[in-house]
């Protein structure tokens, strides 16, 4: 299929902000120090007097969004994925989960597509660390369009939501005027042979791979599944149960990710054969984007031997 | 909440020490020592210097207590139970199962609590957000976080410090429970914090340095605290874990171990 790119899904989501914090007064934006490459810098300079730039510190930036979101504010906090999760880990788990508290998180740069910046700049943990907090909405948009739906989304709900958004600009999946729900996926192309369940960059290299898996006789379904928690059980229990062959792709490890959300949703639910495209327990390195989705297997060739090895063919 | 004069406060603080020596005996479990040492400055804030209304503990417009060093939690119950919050019987069931007294704070659960804490170090940032909602929403109220020597310890303290002294955040109060002692031992022995005011002074904030005992040092020092504008105000107060209890003071097994029944007997008498 035609790749077209789009924006980047930190730059939907630092366009969306803007129009968010229009809406609601109560929007403020904090940030450590990233925001030009995050993208919470365009709201500053719309909303100086909401916004605070706290510097290198993601602790503390983590825990005074706490305090201004026990009194009322909606803060939405950005940095690197990489650093902001691990290193505001005890503050999301305590100030904020455990306290219940409507803080909205923006991990940027999720991923290995960060490229030449290497593994520290790297997170390919932060959805195994996010969906382990009680309460937390995990999402990870696909493409510009999801992504700015998905911001509005955040905003309504009320509740911690931690957002991954990538680095690179993204290939443009979804048509305007596709409603997006937290926690609703979305059914991008129907199957009957198998079924790919996917987000981020991984959606576009599944809607590739369907097609060539089409070529040789596979149908095979492909749902963007930007929500991983809460998941959309019933929705994969339906596919579970119609092609009866699951195939979970993502930019992450493969401990902890989306592919363990549904794995163990379906052991207990409809036991099916499953496959798996993801990070394997390793840390990446520099290099091009594109470069990295190849050597660390997230491209649809790889997809597609998975998907002919689940069915046996 | 009506002002209390010295002496009524002064009772006020016996009688508190009084719960926490009970709450922790019942409970068999808890931290008396590091709750005895931050008495007078709770019964200061919640009965004297505080405007908050226990009939309506989310007024918009109150004072904001964050006690972030979350294990002297039996002070902040007994405070929060003798204003009004709660009834001062339900203090038997600290860290029973299904009990709204939690081992450590806990806001989900009990009313007039502002923050969960716990894991040391993260209060003041948390006051910090309180205190910037507060200039956002252009209102009078201020923010006190008690914290601990120990929780000195921790690097989110001093990425706290740096950050409300840049972003000029004023309103915030903080104490410095200044007991000398952490878990394993003396503060001086586990990794000594001192110079502790040129420290907080260098991080460009208005300290003060007093006995956290004395309650009218207290009254004084937070009406200066208050005047304070555009910065942060820190408060030392000179502390002795468990004070009040003459075989608990400056005696650190008393951290987090609980008075037995015969030390509790033992403690009334002394606090009546």
């Amino acid at each position: 299929m035609e790749k077209k790119f789009g924006k980047a899904t930190r730059d939907a989501y630092g366009e969306t902000l803007i129009e968010v914090g229009k809406k609601d007064l109560n929007v403020v934006v904090l940030d450590a120090d990233l925001s030009k490459s995050t993208k919470s810098y365009p709201f500053s300079q719309v909303f100086p007097e909401r916004f605070f730039n706290v510097g290198i510190q993601e602790a503390n930036l983590v825990g005074v969004a706490a305090g201004l979101a026990s009194c009322g504010k909606i803060p939405f906090i950005s940095s690197f994925a990489s650093f902001l999760v691990s290193k505001g880990f005890d503050q999301f788990r305590m100030a904020v989960a455990f306290s219940e508290l409507n803080v909205k998180v923006i991990g940027s740069h999720g991923g290995i597509t960060v490229g030449e910046d290497g593994a520290s700049q790297m997170s390919i943990e932060d959805i195994a660390l996010m969906t382990s907090l009680p309460g937390f909405s995990v999402i990870v948009p696909c493409d510009e369009i999801s992504a700015r739906a998905l911001v509005w989304e955040t905003a309504k709900h009320v509740g911690p939501v931690y957002i991954r958004t990538g680095r690179p600009k993204a290939p443009v999946v979804h048509k305007p005027g596709t409603e997006f729900k937290i926690g609703k996926g979305v059914r991008l192309r129907d199957g009957k042979d198998i079924t790919i369940l996917a987000n981020g960059f991984l959606v576009f290299e599944a809607l590739e791979a369907a097609e060539r898996l089409a070529d040789t006789g596979i149908q095979a379904g492909v749902i963007d599944m930007h929500t991983v928690k809460p998941l959309d059980t019933a929705l994969i229990l339906e596919e579970a149960k119609k092609t009866g062959h699951i195939l979970v792709a993502e930019e992450h490890q493969i401990w902890g990710g989306l592919g363990s959300a549904v794995a163990t949703f379906l052991a207990g639910k409809h036991p099916c054969k499953m496959g798996f495209v993801a990070i394997q327990d390793t840390f990446a390195e520099s290099g091009k984007a594109e470069e990295l989705l190849e050597k660390y297997g997230l491209t649809f060739p790889a997809i597609v031997k998975t998907a002919k090895k689940i069915l046996g063919r | 909440m009506e002002m209390l004069s010295l002496e009524q406060l002064k009772e006020k603080a016996k009688l508190v020490r009084r719960h926490i020596v009970e709450m922790t005996g019942a409970a068999a479990s808890g931290h008396p020592g590091g709750s005895l040492s931050a008495t007078e400055m709770l019964v200061a804030l919640y009965f004297n210097l505080m405007q908050h209304n226990p009939q309506d503990p989310q007024w918009p417009d109150r004072d904001r207590l964050v006690l972030s060093k979350g294990h002297a939690s039996p002070a902040l119950y007994a405070a929060l139970a003798e204003s009004g919050y709660f009834d001062p019987g339900t203090l038997k069931d600290f860290r029973k199962l299904g009990s709204p007294l939690q081992g450590h704070p806990d806001r989900r659960r009990l009313p007039g609590v502002e923050a969960s804490t716990g894991s040391l170090g993260q209060g003041l940032s948390i006051g910090i957000g309180m205190a910037l909602a507060r200039r956002l929403d252009q209102k009078d109220y201020y923010t006190y976080v008690i914290t601990s020597d120990g929780e000195m310890n921790e690097g989110q303290t001093w990425e706290a410090a740096a950050m409300a002294a840049h972003h000029k955040v004023d309103h915030l109060i903080a104490f410095l429970d200044y007991n000398k002692f952490q878990l394993d031992d003396s503060t001086k022995n586990i990794c000594d914090m001192e110079p502790v005011v040129e420290k907080w002074k260098s991080f460009r904030w208005d300290v003060q340095e007093i006995d956290g005992h004395d309650l009218k040092a207290i009254l004084r020092a937070v009406e200066k605290a208050k005047k304070v504008k555009n910065a942060p105000a820190m408060i030392i107060a000179h502390t002795v874990k468990g004070k009040g209890v003459s075989f608990m003071e400056n005696n650190n097994q008393f951290h987090g171990v609980a008075p037995t029944p015969e030390e509790v007997q033992k403690a009334l008498k002394e606090l009546e």
